[in-house]
Parts: C-alpha cells; structure tokens; sequence
C-alpha cells in the first residue's frame, strides 16, 4: 500500500468503531471494547509505519506525503482536500498515535470491565460499587460503568477527529477534526450527565470554545477570501505569504497578522489560554481517560498543532527584530497563562484539578515559544509534555481508582477519592502508580538530564534567552519554578508520607489494563527528550544527533537556525527545577492536614476569581437578557403578541364563514332542501304505487300506445 | 292462398285476446294464459313473414322455435311461482298480493 493511502485510511477505524458500537454492538460491553481498542490499534499500527516510512524519507521537508481529491466546485476551480504529512505532522502523529493508543487500552481497567454490576448504578452516574458474597462474608468490589460501551464509542469518535486533524493538508478539514472533537469533548465531559456538576462542566467547555471556534472560522473564512485556497502547501508559498505580509489590513496590522490573530484566538479557545482558560479545569468532571485525551493527546495538543501549522503566516511580516503585533500578543498570552496557571495549581487540593492548570500552564509554554518564533522547541514540548501529561492524567485516575477501592472498603462515601489531602503514603500501596508518576513529575518539573521535559522546556527557555526576549523568559522561568514546585507537592502529598486517611490505608493497586499504559507512556516521557539534545550541550551534546530539531526544522522552508549554547538558560533550568522539586518536598512533607497548608490562599485557591467574574460579566447578562429580552419582551411580547392576533382573527373569520355561509347556504339550502324536496316528491309519488300488478301493466300499457301514438303521429306521419 | 295481412290481423286479434286476459283476470294463472296467447300471436307473426318473405332464409322458422322454448321455460317458473304463493299466501288473486304497496 503506497503511504499516501495508509494515511487516508488512517482516522477511519475509529470513526467505523463509533458507528459500529453505536448501532450493533451496543449491549455487548466486551464487542464494543474489542471493536474500540481493535480500532485504536489499527489506528496506531498504520501511524507507526507511516512514521517509519516518513523519517526514512531524504527530504521529507520539500517533498512530504501528500494526496489530494477534488471536493466542492467553486466556480471555474475546485476545493480540493487531501492528506498531508510532512515532518511537524509525522511527529504529531508518533505521540498522538501512542496516547490514543495507550488512553482506549486504560479505559478498559478505569471503566471496570470484567466487574459485577453495581447494586443501584444508574445510566449517567458513576458506578457506587456491588456487593458480592465471598467465602461466606460479604465485601464491596468496584462495579462496572452502566454506559461502558457508549463510552468506547465516544472515544472512538474523538480520535477520528484527532486522526482527521493531524493528516488534514488544509484548514477546512482541519476545523472539521477540530470541531469533531470540541462535540465529543462535550459529550465526554458531561459522560456522568447525572451529576448536576458534570453537565455545567460539559456546556461551560462547549461555550467556552466556541468562543474561540467563532474567531477561528473568521479566520478561515479571511483566509479564504485573501488567497482562494485552504490549502497549507499553497498558502505557505513565498509568494503568497509576502503578498498577505505586505498587504494591510485593520489596526496596523498586516492581513496575515490579522488572520494568524483571528486563528490563534481559536487556539485560545481550544488550547484553553488566559482568558479562555475556564473550561479546563472544570473539564475534570469526566472520567478520567477523558482527561488524558482532552488534556494531552488531543485536543488542548491540537490548538498548539494548529498554531504550529500557521506557524509561517505567523511570521510572515516577522523580519527578525521586534516581534510583530501578532507575534507579541502570541507570546504574551503564552507566558502570562504559563505562570498564572502556575500560581493557581499550587493552591488547589483535587488530584486532577493541580494537572488540569498544570496543563493550561505548560500549553502557555508552547504558545509563548511560538509567539517568540521557537518553533521546533514548541513542537519538541508538545510531544514531550504529551507524553508526561498523559502519564501523570493516567497515574492521577490510577490514584483516584485505588482510592476508591479503599473507599468501597470503610464504605465512607463522603471521602472524597480525588482530594489529595485524603491520601499519603499511597506508594508502598501502588508502587507501579507511584514510581511512573514520579518519573512523569519529574519530567513535568524538568528534572535535568533524564527526562523528556527537561530537555524541552530547556529549549525554550534557551530560545528565549538567545533571542534576547527577557520578559518572556523571567516569566516562564518562574512558571517552571512553580511547576516544579506544585509537582514536588502533589507527589509528596499524594506518595509520600504515611496515608491521612483509613481510605488510604485501604487503597489497592490498579489492573494491568490500566498499569500497562503507565509504564509505555513512562518509558517515552523519559527517552523521548534524548531525540533532541541540543548540539553545543556540555558533555552530552553530540552523542546523540539533534535528530528532531532536524526532521521538524525541515517543514520550515527557511530552516531555523538552532541558538547557540548559553549556560545561563541551562544554569536556570537547573535551578529552577531542581529547587523547585526541593522546596515543594521541604514544605509538604511533613503537612498532616489541609490546615497547615499555608499556600491555600483565597485568592489562590478560587483562581483569581475568574469563575465569578465571568459569571457576573458574561452568564448573569446572558440570562438577564434571555429572561427579559428574548423571553419576555420577544417572545412573550411580539411572538406571541402577533400569535394572539392571528387566534382570535381566525376564530372570526371562521364563526363568520359558519353564520353566513355554512349554516344558511350548505345546510339549509343544499343540505336541507334537497332533502325536503325528495321528501315531497316522495310524498307525491307514492299515491301510484298501488300493489296492484295489474294496474302496473295497464299503466305500462296506456304509456306504450301514448309514445307510439306520438311517435307514429310526430315521426313517422311528419 | 290467403294474403299476408289475414294473418297479421289474426295474430293482432290472438294479442288483443291475450293483452285483454293478462289485464282483466285476476287469478294468476289465467294471466300466465294471456301471456302464452300473446306470445304465440307473435309466432304466427313470424311463420307468416317467413313464408312471405324468403322461404331459403330460416330465421322466422327458428326465431318462433326459441319463443316457444323461452315461453315453456316461463310456463314452467310462473307456474311454480303460483303454486309457491298459493302455499303462504293461500290465494292466487294477483290483486291480493299487493306486498309491495305502501
């Protein structure tokens, strides 16, 4: 099979598995995973040799896999849309393929296959558990999910939009991918629909998105209408990109300012940056694969994809001193969330909850790498942090699951499974969770030399410091300082220590389904950094090729020129992981209660207060308006008011048609009188009938002789 | 040989007899024997025309042949008709039998 059409058939297994558990295999909960994970698989297997086929290509770079079909006529051309894999999308590929992979094969374990059903678990709600009789006594064991098939279906349909994102050579298709998953991330999150919680969460995040979606469909739409094409090999010409840089457009801005504006704000949106940040942490209502998928492998990856893709319009007007107005509201936005998402994990007590702004602070990374014009070292983090950040989602629900074992055992529901000051001293309980989590920490943190993340954020902060952007870096400097610290303190609070609760004491190691997945992903978030030592590194560099900054470099036309070695970003990177994973142990170790945190400041602690601030400035109106305007004075006053002419006018017109032509004219007069008339001829008639057989002949016979007589006199005689 | 028209005034008076008998007698059966009068005053109508007319074409001969069947038939369902209404109603006056009148 030639490469162009493996990447074609690519997306389809999960989109094929999405129809095929939703309309057959639904009541089969182990068809539908067999079909879910067997897709994944498929998936995964064709990305992997497409990946191997890509880095064994010379130049890659000029010459990528592409194939193209005619789609919509538009006018005397066509829109064509095709599959495109170039070096940036083969290695988007690589990761998203494992996560995807990795994430379908963990849901099987966090969904509790294989367990009994719950006692009282309804559809929509998270199962409570089910007791069994063993040995004589009785004893809760986790009970299976209710709605488990329809969960693989959901996942499926998410990763054809990642697939369909990742190998799409044009926007449209890409914002199709990109649209595919913001319905699925809705349905994803709001999977426990039961829970009041889940269901705001799911509409706050589509809402939220959508946002950012509006301003990227106007900027398609811009981009459109400037070039005639969608197509990223045709818009990242030279000669159209010039064309778009020197043409101006509104606010002192150039028309490919403009657009990259209008499509980074989709990014926002998607990628969940300040002031868009909203819905992610809320997202966590889902269940926990849902997590990993939304906040790693896809959808917050695929906003920092689609800037990378736009990457060259990006730069277009960029002539390499002063970044453009662009290019800096890109690079503010990345580093401000970078270290306000920073501050905020720090204070916030939910396992999944300190990733989620973990998540939101290193996407800030990436955009503020790309803002600076680091374009390698923002696509080396995104694959980096995929990787760890898919890990520790993973390794939190491990956590979350084992301390639902334990809380099945005391049986004391109000424990909150999720809160880390529930744990401690889980890692002699789950020491797989524990030591892949650690290592995944670790690379969130920027432990130096082994780990992946180290070496990617390195780069950023190197690119930052080379390219003399000093806001930038202080501020990401600082962020990586809080990460490790907010790191330090998850794992010490949730690991370390001895366990704070009975439920702890309780807690029980994950099955293999869901431990398998850990170590994978923990293997890639150490190895994969090695991929991209910077050449001048001291000692290490050069025993390894800088292999990624080539192959992705090569996308570019104008290669970017790796910055050359400065041990002052490395002395920092040093520091600030080092002593952040420091401080975070030095404090937390020896905290016994959430009381002695002293950090839960409220300021903190309800994330600068956006929540309300969003509520007052933008729901509060929305349904003051709804409630007034589009209910009372639209709907109540002019739909309705226009209604209540148009009844009682029909209702006229009507008594008016029965009063003076129904009643008089059709019963009366035709209705009645025919009657009547038939009546009285009847009347009439019946003196003749007699009976009398007789008298019927002689009737007949007077006629006969009257006719002939009148024939004979008038027809025959004339 | 007499001419035509004594035939034709004989088969017209045979009717007459027949038509007066079907109208003015009221048992039943008699009028069945008005009827049968009427209908062979049409056979000799018939025999008459052929005989005048082309003695090679048949169709007079064959046509009074089916009247007589057809009025054997009649004969016999009038006939059991009587004989039916004469067992319910015990009477064979056609002017009793006026169940059809209002």
């Amino acid at each position: 099979m030639t490469t162009e059409t493996l990447i074609w058939l690519i997306p389809l297994p999960p989109v094929l598995a999405f129809f095929l558990i939703v309309l057959f295999t639904n009541k089969s909960k182990a068809l539908s995973h067999t079909i879910g994970v067997g897709a994944a698989f498929l998936s995964f297997v064709g990305s992997m040799i497409v990946f191997f086929r890509a880095i064994g290509e010379e130049h890659l770079g000029e010459f990528p896999f592409e194939d193209a079909i005619r789609w919509l006529p538009t006018g005397n051309s066509w829109f064509e849309i095709g599959v495109l894999i170039d070096p940036v999308g083969a290695a988007t590929l690589f990761f998203v393929s494992i996560t995807i992979f990795m994430i379908f094969l963990y849901s099987v374990g966090y969904q509790n296959y294989g367990q009994p059903v719950g006692d009282h678990d309804v559809k929509g709600l998270p199962p409570h558990g089910a007791t069994i009789e063993e040995h004589g006594h009785k004893r809760v064991v986790p009970s299976v999910e209710p709605m488990y098939s329809r969960f693989f279906a959901f996942l499926g349909l998410f990763a054809f939009g990642m697939y369909l994102l990742v190998v799409s050579d044009n926007f449209l298709t890409l914002f199709v991918g990109w649209e595919i998953m913001g319905l699925c991330s809705y349905l994803l999150i709001g999977f426990w629909y039961g829970k009041p919680s889940a269901r705001d969460a799911a509409v706050k995040a589509f809402m939220t998105t959508r946002v950012g979606d509006v301003f990227m469909l106007l900027g398609i739409a811009y981009l459109y209408s400037a070039t005639g094409t969608l197509t990223f090999r045709e818009i990242f010409t030279e000669e159209t990109l010039h064309v778009l840089a020197t043409t101006p457009a509104w606010f002192g801005m150039t028309t490919s300012g403009l657009i990259a504006l209008l499509l980074f704000i989709g990014t926002v949106g998607k990628s969940a940056q300040w002031p868009l940040h909203v819905w992610l942490p809320d997202a966590m209502e889902g269940p926990t694969p849902v997590s990993a998928m939304i906040h790693a492998a896809t959808m917050v990856s695929a906003g920092v994809y689609a800037v990378i893709r736009m990457f060259p319009l990006l730069t277009a007007d960029y002539t390499g001193h002063g970044l453009t107005t662009t290019m800096s509201i890109v690079a503010f936005i990345g580093a401000f969330t970078a270290l306000f998402a920073a501050t905020i994990a720090v204070a916030q007590n939910d396992i999944k909850r300190v990733l989620a702004y973990s998540t939101i602070s290193q996407l800030g990374y990436m955009i503020a790498a790309l803002g600076i014009g680091a374009y390698v070292a923002a696509a080396f983090h995104l694959i980096t942090h995929a990787f760890f950040k898919a890990l520790l989602f993973l390794g939190s629900g491990s956590v979350i699951h084992g301390m639902e074992h334990g809380v099945l055992h005391t049986g004391n529901h109000k424990v909150d499974p999720q809160d880390m000051y529930n744990m401690g001293g889980l890692r002699k309980k789950m020491p797989i969770t524990f030591w892949t989590f650690l290592i995944g920490g670790f690379a969130l943190s920027g432990f130096p030399l082994i780990t992946a993340g180290f070496w990617s954020k390195d780069e950023i902060l190197a690119d930052a410091f080379g390219h003399g952007h000093w806001a930038v870096f202080v501020t990401l400097a600082v962020a990586a300082f809080l990460t490790a610290f907010y790191t330090m303190r998850q794992i010490t609070l949730t690991f370390l220590g001895e366990p704070r609760t009975e439920e702890a004491k309780h807690a029980q190691e994950t099955p293999w389904t869901m431990t398998t997945p850990l170590v994978v992903l923990a293997f890639f978030a150490v190895t994969y950094g090695w991929v991209g030592i910077p050449e001048h590194f001291p000692l290490l560099g050069g025993l390894v090729p800088n292999w990624f900054h080539e192959f992705v470099g090569s996308t570019l036309a104008e290669h970017p020129e790796a910055v050359e070695f400065n041990v002052i970003p490395l002395l920092a990177s040093l520091i600030v992981a080092l002593g952040g994973l420091f401080f975070g142990w030095l404090v937390y170790r020896n905290v016994k209660s959430v009381g002695d945190d002293k950090l839960q400041i409220p300021l903190l602690k309800n994330k600068y207060y956006f929540d309300e601030i969003y509520d007052f400035l933008f729901v509060k109106p929305a349904y003051w308006f709804a409630e007034n305007v589009v209910y009372k004075l639209m709907d109540q006053g002019v739909i309705d008011g226009i209604l209540h002419l148009f009844g009682p006018g029909t209702q006229g017109f009507g008594s008016a048609l029965r009063n003076y032509i129904d009643l008089p004219v059709i019963n009366r007069l035709i209705g009645d009188g025919s009657a009547n008339v038939t009546y009285w001829f009847g009347g009439k008639l019946r003196a003749i009938q007699t009976g009398r057989v007789q008298q019927y002949l002689m009737l007949a016979l007077i006629t006969f002789v009257i006719i002939g007589a009148a024939l004979y006199f008038f027809v025959f005689a004339a | 040989m007499v001419p035509l028209s004594w035939y034709l005034i004989f088969a017209a008076a045979l009717f007459s007899i027949g038509l007066f008998g079907v109208l003015s007698r009221r048992n039943a059966v008699a009028i069945l024997l008005g009827i049968e009068l009427m209908l062979n005053s049409v056979n000799v109508n018939l025999a008459a025309f052929w005989r005048y007319g082309d003695v090679r074409m048949m169709t007079g001969q064959v046509f009074a042949i089916i009247v007589f069947a057809v009025a054997a038939a009649e004969v016999a369902v009038g006939l059991a008709l009587v004989i039916s209404v004469y067992r319910r109603r015990n009477t064979v006056v056609a002017d009793e039998l006026d169940l059809m009148k209002w």
